[in-house]
C-alpha cells in the first residue's frame, strides 16, 4: 500500500520512453487524389510517415505554394529534445527513489511546462512553415496561410488537414497525469497516517 | 474410283450437316439477343463508380501479342500488358532495359501471336502469383508477375515449329507445357517438304517453374510423331501427374491440310505421364542434344532485362521409355482437351465431329494395365477407343472447340460453327441448356473453370466475329467477349464488350487473390540500376568518346538536369531517367524531339534508358508526357547540339543558367 505512490511516479516517468517507440504526433492530409491520406509522423527525434516516402510527398505538395522543404536535419529540436526527455525520465526515477510528494509535484509541473513549451514550439514551427512562403511560389494565393491546425481539423485549399497526438503523445500525457496522481496519492497517504 | 469415294464422303458430310442444322434450329434458338434478355442485366454488370470488380479477367490479345486485364462483371479494361509485341507507349522493346526481353535465336523479334493465358496454381487452385502465356509464331512462353503486372520472363522453346498447345500448368505449377503445332524436321535440316512423314517430328516440352522465383527452364522434351499438337491440359486430383495433348493431322500431311488432315475418323489425345518422365530423367535415359534458344529475365531491382542463350536440351524418346506416352483415339481433329474439376473426365472436343467424346481417367489406367491396345505407333501404345470412353454427348452442336466447368457437375462447351455455348451434365451427358454467341465463339472462360475449384458464377465467351454488334469502324471490326450469368439453371447473357486484338483465351480469378499483393511503387533505395540517380545530387552528364550518358531524374515537376549543352551531332546519347517519386500512381514520361524509338514511361522508383542520336545542330526540347501534376506542362528542358568538334563544353544545370 505505502509503495503505490512511488510506483505510480515510476510508471509516469517510464511512460516517456514510449516517445522512442512510437511517433508523438501526426498530421494527416486528405484530398480526393489521396483517398487514404498522407500521414506524416512527428517523432521525438525524426519526421517520418505511415508509409515510406511520406515526407517527400508532403514536400512535393508544399512546394506548389512555395512552402519550405521540411528537412529534419535542419530542425534543432529533433536533435536535443530526446536528451531532455531522457533527463526527465532519469529525474522521475530519482523522484520515485527519494519518494517525496513535492518531488512528484515538481516533476509533474516541470513536465507540464515542457509539454506546453513543446506545443508552443510546434505552433511556431507550423506558423513558420505556413507563412514563410517563397517569392517564387508557382501558385500564389493572396492572404492565404497554409498553417496546419495545432490540434483538430482545418481545410487548407483542396486539403483537409488533421493534427492529432499519436501513440507516444498519449503516453507522455498519461505520464504527466500519473505524476500528479502520485503526488495526490502520497499526500492522501501521509494525511491519513497523521 | 478414289475420286468417287471422296465425292460420296462429301455428300454424306453435307447431309449430316443439314440434319444437324435442322436439329439445332428445331431446338428453338432465339433469333436475337433481345428475346433472351430479361431486364436486370444492367444491374448485374453495374459496378458503382469507385467500387471494384469481383474478378480480374486476363484476356489474351491473340495477334496483338499482348495480355489485357479486365474487370468482371463490368467488362472494364484496366491495362494492356506488353508481352510479345513492342509497345511504344510503355517503351517495351524500345528502351534499353526491355530490348533483351524480345531476343530469340532469330535475333530481336518485335511481334508474336499470344494465345493462352494460364494462371499459376497451388493445390489445383489459382494462386494469383503469375500469369503465363504462349507465343505461337516464334515459339516462346512468358511469365507475367501479378504484383507488378509486368512481363518478368520469356523463354524460347527449341525444336518447336509453333507453340500452340501451351502453357497449361500442372496442379502446383510444377510444369507448364509447350507442344508444337507444326511438325518440323528434327533436327532442323534442309529436306524436301514432301518427306514430311519421314523427316519431321513433333516435340512436346515440359518447362519447370521455380516455386519461389517463378524462373522457367526447359526440363525435358518428348519426341513424338509429327502430328499437329493443338491444345493441352494437365490432369488434376486423381489424374495429377499426367498432361493431355490433342492432335490433328495424324495423317502426317504437309499440304492442303483442311482436306488431307481431316480424313482420319479419329485422331489422338496424347497422355503423358510426366512423373514417369521425371523417373527416366533421374535414371539418365535422356538424350542431351544441342539446341539454341533464348532465356530472358527482367530483374525488378535493377529494372533491367538480360538475355542468355542456352545450348542444350534433354530429350526423351518414347520407344526407349515405356509407359511415358499413350494415345487415346478421339474423333475428328479434337481441338481443346479439358479435364473436369475431379480429374476423372477428359473431354475431347472433336471439332469436326457431331458428338463430344469424353474419356475416363480411371478407364484409361485400366486400359493401360490390361494392355487394351489397338496398335502401337513408334513405340507408343494406342489404347482402344471403347476402353477409355466414359460417354458421348450426342449432337450437342457443330464444331465443338473448348469446355470449361462450373464445379457443380456441369460442363460448358463452345461451338464455333453453330456459334453457341452448350451446357451439359457430366456423367449423364445430357444437354441442359444452350445460349447463342455473337458470333463464332472460340474459347470460353469461367474463373477457375479449368482448375479443381471453379468460381462458377460467370462465363465469358470469346468471339472471333462481331459484324453488326457494335458501331462500325470500317472494314476492321473489334472482336468481343460476352459475359453470361451461369449461377442459375439457364445461362443468361449479361454483357458484350470489345477486346484488344483477338481475345483468344482468358483466365479469371477473384480480385481478392491479387489486390493485396499489387505493388504501389518501386522503393528507390532498392534500385540497383547501374545508371540510376538516387537523388538530384546524383544527376550529371558523362562523355565517353561518342557515347554520352545523361543521369537524369524526374520529380514533380521538373527534370534534373533540364539544360544540357555540349552534345554533338553523331553522339549516342543515353538518357538514363530515374523517377524519384515514392508515391502511388506517380509515373512521369520522357520524350525528346527526333527520337527514333519511343517515349519512356517511368514508374516511381524506376530507371529507364532511351537512346537518342542527334542528326543536326540545334536546340531540342524534351518534356514529360504523363500528366503528372498541376505543373506538368512546365516539366520540360532543352538540349543543345553542336557540330562535331565544336568548342561548346559539356555542361548541365537545373534551376540556373549554364555559364559559358
Ligand atoms: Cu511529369
Amino acid at each position: 500500500m505505502k509503495h503505490i505512490p512511488r510506483l505510480v511516479m515510476l510508471a509516469g516517468a517510464l511512460a516517456l520512453l514510449a516517445l522512442f517507440v512510437w511517433p508523438m504526433w501526426k498530421i494527416v492530409l486528405y484530398a480526393p487524389q489521396y483517398p487514404t491520406g498522407v500521414e506524416m509522423h512527428i517523432w521525438i527525434n525524426k519526421i517520418g510517415g505511415k508509409e515510406p516516402g511520406v515526407l517527400q510527398n508532403v514536400n512535393i505538395l508544399n512546394h506548389y505554394v512555395g512552402m519550405k522543404f521540411i528537412e529534419p536535419d535542419a530542425i534543432p529540436e529533433l536533435q536535443y529534445f530526446q536528451y531532455v526527455i531522457l533527463f526527465m525520465v532519469a529525474l522521475g526515477c530519482l523522484a520515485a527513489l527519494v519518494n517525496r510528494g513535492r518531488f512528484f509535484l515538481a516533476w509533474a509541473v516541470l513536465m507540464s511546462l515542457l509539454a506546453i513549451a513543446g506545443l508552443y514550439d510546434f505552433y511556431l514551427w507550423e506558423y513558420d512553415y505556413g507563412h514563410s512562403l517563397s517569392d517564387l511560389a508557382p501558385i500564389k494565393i493572396p492572404g492565404a496561410s497554409f498553417q496546419p491546425p495545432l490540434l483538430g481539423y482545418k481545410d487548407i485549399l483542396n486539403f483537409t488537414a488533421v493534427s492529432l497526438p499519436h501513440v507516444a503523445g498519449y503516453f507522455a500525457g498519461a505520464g504527466i497525469l500519473l505524476a500528479y496522481l502520485a503526488w495526490w496519492l502520497k499526500r492522501k497517504l501521509t494525511t491519513s497516517v497523521a | 474410283m478414289k475420286n468417287r469415294v471422296r465425292l460420296e464422303r462429301v455428300i454424306t458430310a453435307m447431309a449430316t450437316a443439314i440434319v444437324l442444322v435442322l436439329t439445332i434450329a428445331s431446338c428453338g434458338r432465339p433469333g436475337g439477343s433481345g428475346s433472351a434478355l430479361s431486364g436486370d442485366e444492367a444491374e448485374r454488370v453495374y459496378v458503382k463508380p469507385g467500387e471494384y470488380d469481383e474478378f480480374y479477367a486476363f484476356v489474351s490479345g491473340g495477334f496483338s501479342g499482348q495480355l489485357s486485364v479486365y474487370g468482371l462483371p463490368s467488362g472494364r479494361l484496366f491495362k494492356v500488358i506488353p508481352v510479345f509485341s513492342v509497345d511504344a507507349e510503355k517503351s517495351y522493346g524500345f528502351n534499353e532495359e526491355t530490348k533483351p526481353m524480345l531476343n530469340t535465336s532469330h535475333g530481336f523479334i518485335p511481334w508474336d501471336d499470344a494465345h493462352h493465358p494460364e494462371l499459376s496454381q497451388t493445390n489445383g487452385e489459382t494462386d494469383g502469383r503469375w500469369c503465363f502465356i504462349n507465343g505461337n509464331n516464334t515459339p516462346r512462353v512468358a511469365r507475367i508477375d501479378l504484383t507488378t503486372f509486368e512481363t518478368a520472363e520469356i523463354l524460347e522453346i527449341p525444336n518447336s515449329g509453333g507453340n500452340h498447345s501451351s502453357p497449361f500448368a500442372t496442379e502446383n505449377t510444377e510444369y507448364i507445357v509447350a507442344g508444337t503445332r507444326f511438325g518440323v524436321p528434327y533436327p532442323q535440316k534442309d529436306v524436301a517438304i514432301a518427306s514430311y512423314a519421314e523427316n519431321f517430328k513433333g516435340m512436346l516440352s515440359f518447362i519447370s517453374v521455380h516455386p519461389e522465383t517463378g524462373h522457367m527452364e526447359v526440363a525435358f522434351q518428348v519426341l513424338l510423331p509429327a502430328f499437329d499438337y493443338d491444345l493441352a491440359h494437365a490432369g488434376k486430383g486423381k489424374s495429377h501427374g499426367w498432361t493431355f495433348f490433342t492432335t490433328y493431322n495424324t495423317e502426317l500431311k504437309n499440304t492442303l491440310l483442311e482436306v488431307y488432315a481431316s480424313q482420319n475418323d479419329k485422331d489422338f489425345i496424347a497422355a503423358i505421364d510426366w512423373k514417369k518422365a521425371e523417373e527416366y530423367i533421374k535414371q539418365g535415359k535422356f538424350h542431351e542434344i544441342p539446341a539454341n534458344y533464348a532465356h530472358n529475365v527482367y530483374d525488378e531491382q535493377s529494372h533491367l532485362a538480360t538475355s542468355e542463350m542456352k545450348d542444350k536440351v534433354k530429350v526423351l524418346i518414347p520407344s526407349e521409355c515405356p509407359g511415358l506416352v499413350y494415345f487415346m483415339p478421339t474423333p475428328k481433329s479434337p481441338h481443346g482437351v479439358d479435364v473436369d474439376p475431379t480429374g476423372e473426365y477428359i473431354v475431347g472436343n472433336g471439332k469436326l465431329s457431331a458428338d463430344l467424346s469424353v474419356h475416363s481417367f480411371t478407364k484409361m489406367l485400366a486400359a493401360i494395365k490390361s494392355e487394351a491396345y489397338e496398335t502401337v505407333v513408334e513405340g507408343i501404345p494406342v489404347l482402344k477407343y471403347e476402353a477409355t470412353l466414359a460417354g458421348v454427348v450426342e449432337k450437342p452442336g457443330l464444331g465443338p472447340l473448348h469446355t470449361e466447368f462450373d464445379g457443380r457437375g456441369n460442363a460448358y462447351t463452345t461451338f464455333f460453327i453453330s456459334s453457341e455455348v452448350v451446357k451439359w451434365k457430366l456423367g449423364t451427358w445430357e444437354v441442359l441448356d444452350r445460349a447463342p454467341c455473337y458470333y463464332s465463339v472460340g474459347h470460353l472462360m469461367i474463373p477457375g473453370g479449368d482448375t479443381r475449384n471453379p468460381d462458377g458464377k460467370y462465363l465469358v465467351a470469346l468471339n472471333k466475329i462481331t459484324k453488326d454488334r457494335f458501331l462500325p469502324t470500317g472494314p476492321e471490326l473489334t472482336q468481343s467477349a460476352q459475359l453470361y450469368d451461369i449461377s442459375g439453371d439457364k445461362m443468361k447473357l449479361l454483357l458484350d464488350f470489345p477486346t484488344i486484338g483477338e481475345p483468344h483465351y482468358a483466365q479469371g480469378i477473384l480480385a481478392s487473390k491479387i489486390v493485396p499483393k499489387s505493388k504501389k511503387f518501386y522503393p528507390l533505395e532498392g534500385n540497383t540500376h547501374p545508371y540510376r540517380s538516387m537523388g538530384e545530387k546524383d544527376t550529371r552528364v558523362e562523355r565517353d568518346g561518342k557515347v554520352v550518358h545523361v543521369y537524369m531524374s524526374m520529380i514533380r515537376s521538373h527534370f534534373s538536369p533540364d539544360n544540357i549543352e555540349g552534345i554533338q551531332v553523331g553522339d549516342q546519347v543515353y538518357f538514363h531517367v530515374t523517377n524519384l517519386e515514392q508515391d502511388w500512381d506517380t509515373p512521369h514520361g520522357f520524350a525528346v524531339m527526333g527520337a527514333n524509338n519511343a517515349e519512356l514511361l517511368v514508374m516511381p522508383g524506376q530507371t529507364e534508358t532511351l537512346l537518342w542520336q542527334p542528326k543536326a545542330v540545334g536546340v531540342y526540347p524534351f518534356y514529360c508526357t504523363d500528366f503528372c501534376s498541376a505543373l506538368h506542362q512546365e516539366m520540360q528542358g532543352y538540349l543543345r547540339v553542336s557540330a562535331v568538334g565544336a568548342e561548346v563544353p559539356l555542361k548541365w544545370s537545373m534551376g540556373e543558367n549554364i555559364v559559358e
